[in-house]
């Protein structure tokens, strides 16, 4: 049983938690841009929270359910609709089959993430069913979703229940929220650079930005050296700065190693609020210790263990 | 060595070229590679990064084992793989073969040999999956990136930048000058044990063939020992 593709939407693709255990070999981790909403959506539909999910950027597809189902939508609000009425975020969705499931342009945010109870019939590719990214690959995950793709689902693993409840919207305020100061460590290179002309400014985030990295456009930071760097480790939330002092910041489907220097890495707790920015909005940056990084970073963690049991409830 | 936590869960051990070899560097990796507590261990030309799960292990017993790992001189060198590759190096497939012989003054011939010489040592993987970052390129053929990266450079393209020699195991967009091209595939991403054909810590030699010998190349043509 499947969902059919009847159109793609801008970019959509497949993620789970992402491929650990191969940046050794040149491959991106992936995964969720926003991993805090593709979590809750998991939990709203009794799914483990790194179920396969689709995500959708800024324009989004519209499909067909060819089995009985139970949906739940969150991060950016894509005006979503069921056989053309509008249906809410952040909540359990029953889906009959044929249903027709389509989520327009973004209003809010960048990044939305549909879960499907019992997740995606699909086969790992190294121990991940995140899409592929600079490797050729047959099949759904080698690229993004397009039209006339079918994606297998597995059986409902649940009897549906009433579905009155979601969670809070108060939850997704980082989507909305006009002020983006985002919280980050010094990186490795940060000595290379005047932070000063880094942190006290806003920057705004280039319409050439994507899952492999955000570009940013301001005032040039200023380089203190014309020292090169050899090539290293970087990650998700890496804050490059190549020589024309214009920083990107690597996302999801970033290179596992690069050659520029790093002024900063985004703390993992303000990666989705980095995610959902939308092209043209403004971000600023403010340094933090590397323990209010683990405890916010831990906070997150509890607040989705705490949602994930109190959902199961509601499956019983 | 200089010790980094660069996120909440990576930390990264920065050496000089007095402190370590690349060969020790790769040895390093392999023993760490052997702590079950570790999730990934990432080189670089300089550097050594860990990630690891906080609730585990604290990153000072990993510059601990490292300390000691190099201060006790305990790094007998795996030996990988030798790989023998082979490139054509004809103009077809070099398409920036006659800039590089303009920039350094010197013929075709000069170049494949200056390049078919060393027997390199692959440092790390990066950029891409599979792409190899070599060392060992003869410093004659040492050759600036392009101002103008090409939107398209294709699958098995062997290319020059600054001191590095790679491979682009797949088409993606680059900036290396590229010299010649391989018909070996670098990918083998069915097998989740080892879904590069070349690792950290390999060597590796190209050896020209012909354009006729690449457009009739077998996989099995190619031999590793």
């Amino acid at each position: 049983m499947t969902i059919k593709v009847l159109e793609a939407g801008l970019h959509s693709t497949i993620q789970d938690a992402g491929r650990h255990g191969y940046q050794t070999y040149g491959f991106a981790v992936s995964g969720p841009m926003d991993e805090f909403a593709a979590q809750i959506a998991n939990i709203l539909v009794h799914n483990e929270p790194d179920e396969a999910v689709i995500e959708v950027s800024f324009i989004g597809p519209t499909l067909q359910f060819h089995q009985d189902s139970i949906v739940a939508i969150t991060g950016s609000d894509m005006s979503a609709n069921l056989n053309d009425q509008a249906i809410s975020l952040a909540r359990p969705i029953s889906i009959k089959k044929g249903d027709i499931l389509q989520l327009r342009t973004a209003k809010t945010g960048a990044y939305g993430y549909i879960a499907i109870q019992g997740g995606l019939k699909l086969s790992d590719v190294l121990g991940s069913k995140s899409t592929l990214v600079r490797v050729t690959h047959n099949g759904l995950l080698g690229r993004p979703l397009k039209v006339g793709d079918s994606i297998p689902l597995q059986r409902l693993s649940v009897t549906v229940p009433s579905l009155d409840w979601g969670v809070a919207a108060s939850l997704f305020t980082y989507i909305t929220d006009s002020n983006r100061m985002i919280r980050y460590l010094e990186g490795p290179q940060a000595e290379w650079f005047d932070v000063e002309t880094f942190e006290d400014k806003e920057w705004q985030l280039s319409t050439h930005s994507n899952r492999m990295g955000f570009r940013l456009e301001g005032e040039p930071v200023r380089l203190l050296t014309k020292e090169q760097l050899a090539s290293e480790a970087t990650s998700f939330g890496a804050i490059q700065v190549p020589a024309n002092g214009l920083p990107i910041i690597l996302m999801a489907d970033g290179q596992p190693t690069g050659g520029y220097p790093k002024i900063g890495q985004v703390i993992r707790a303000d990666l989705a609020k980095v995610s959902q920015t939308r092209p043209g909005s403004v971000i600023r940056f403010q340094r933090v210790s590397y323990k209010h990084a683990i405890d916010q970073l831990d906070q997150q963690k509890q607040l989705i263990a705490a949602l994930q049991y109190i959902m199961k409830e509601k499956w019983l | 060595m200089k010790t980094k936590l660069i996120s909440e869960n990576a930390v990264m051990f920065t050496f000089s070229d007095q402190d370590i070899t690349i060969e020790q560097l790769i040895a390093v990796r392999q023993k760490l590679c052997q702590q079950p507590d570790l999730l990934e261990v990432i080189n670089g030309y300089q550097t050594i990064t860990v990630y690891f799960d906080r609730q585990n292990i604290h990153y000072d017993h990993i510059q601990t084992w490292i300390e000691e790992m190099i201060l006790n001189d305990k790094l007998p060198m795996a030996i990988g793989k030798l790989h023998h590759i082979p490139v054509c190096y004809e103009p077809d497939y070099a398409i920036d073969l006659q800039d590089l012989m303009t920039y350094h003054h010197l013929t075709a011939k000069e170049i494949i040999d200056l390049h078919t010489a060393p027997t390199y040592q692959i440092a790390f993987l990066g950029f891409s999956p599979g792409f190899p970052f070599l060392t060992g390129l003869d410093p004659k053929l040492y050759t600036p990136r392009k101002e103008r990266p090409r939107t398209t450079v294709p699958k098995g393209a062997v290319g020059i930048a600054g001191h590095q020699t790679g491979i682009y195991p797949a088409s993606s967009p680059g900036g290396w000058q590229i010299i010649g091209q391989t018909p070996i595939d670098l990918l083998t991403i069915d097998n989740p044990e080892q879904p590069t054909l070349l690792l950290p810590g390999d060597q590796l030699v190209f050896y020209p063939i012909s354009k006729e010998e690449f457009q009739n190349f077998n996989q099995k043509g190619a031999f590793s020992s």
